[in-house]
């Protein structure tokens, strides 16, 4: 995997983008199955109709883990200490979901390099699905 | 209104063996490309024990209760009437396949909005493995609509 070199990037300097979808049915009932979230909002169009949706909704947690993708892509796993999310938008099925991300402030804290980013995750038309944050640290 | 008396009610601890085929499946459906999520070789290579679990993997473990609802259900919650609002994971160490971790959670907050019209519940979790090591905790926040 490429490594986007955190350790000498600036703040404000972008992470490599990471565009998914269009998000379809099979890959909520796929979702569903392997993280244990058959919650039928998800997966039973009738049921999400009932629940007042026009449609089934993507799981939080897919887009989430879109996002965390995206972090993995660039930095080792192990030096990701904190991973936070807002959902502010639901995700709906036929959308395309575009994950950034920036710098948002360096630190050196005992010798350490402590990185914050912020993420936001946003479907074609620009409409926030997910803000959220993640600490990166070159201390394994 | 959800009875506030309830902030702070644990929930009994619960297991959850982490294989490969539960890594290999989440990673496949997150998207996933890297092969330390999906062989063992490549894991290994990149200095990993095993498959290394995804940053957002440790939801499977709460859904793999018999009723992963029931604790909503306890408080009168249906599916359909609640919505994520927020989620955080601080990590201290990888989980890999062949790990047992056990999930110790509370509801640690009940607050609401909008006049009451929004009600959040807030619960935390920690995730230990099999040798007593915290792995990670987590932050679920849910909106009742």
């Amino acid at each position: 995997m490429s490594v986007w070199d955190y350790s000498t990037a600036k703040k404000g300097d972008p992470l490599p983008t990471l565009t998914v979808g269009p998000i379809n049915q099979d890959d909520l009932v796929l979702y569903a199955n392997a993280s244990g979230d058959q919650n039928p909002i998800h997966i039973d169009q009738n049921f999400a109709k009932k629940s007042g949706l026009p449609d089934v909704i993507a799981h939080g947690m897919l887009i989430m883990s879109y996002l965390g993708r995206l972090l993995t892509n660039s930095v080792p796993q192990s030096q990701i200490k904190n991973f936070s999310v807002q959902f502010s938008n639901m995700t709906h099925v036929n959308q395309k979901i575009i994950c950034t991300g920036k710098v948002l402030e360096k630190n050196s804290v005992e010798g350490k390099e402590i990185v914050t980013v912020s993420l936001k995750v946003e479907d074609q038309q620009g409409e926030k699905k997910i803000i959220g944050k993640a600490t990166i640290s070159s201390d394994i | 209104m959800i009875d506030r008396s309830l902030i702070g009610k644990t929930y009994p601890p619960f297991h959850s063996e982490v294989t490969e085929e539960k890594i290999r499946l989440f990673a496949k459906a997150t998207g996933q490309i890297n092969p330390i999520y999906f062989d063992i070789e490549s894991a290994k290579k990149e200095g990993h024990p095993s498959l290394l679990a995804p940053l957002t993997f440790l939801i499977t473990v709460s859904y793999e209760q018999k009723d992963p609802y029931q604790y909503l259900k306890d408080l009168d919650i249906e599916l359909g009437q609640f919505l994520h609002a927020n989620q955080e994971y601080t990590y201290f160490s990888p989980v890999y396949a062949g790990d047992r971790i056990k999930m110790v959670s509370k509801l640690s907050d009940i607050f609401d909005k909008a006049g009451g019209r929004l009600q959040f519940l807030v619960f935390e979790a920690k995730y230990t493995n099999q040798d007593k090591v915290i792995v990670a905790k987590s932050k679920t926040t849910l909106v009742v609509r």
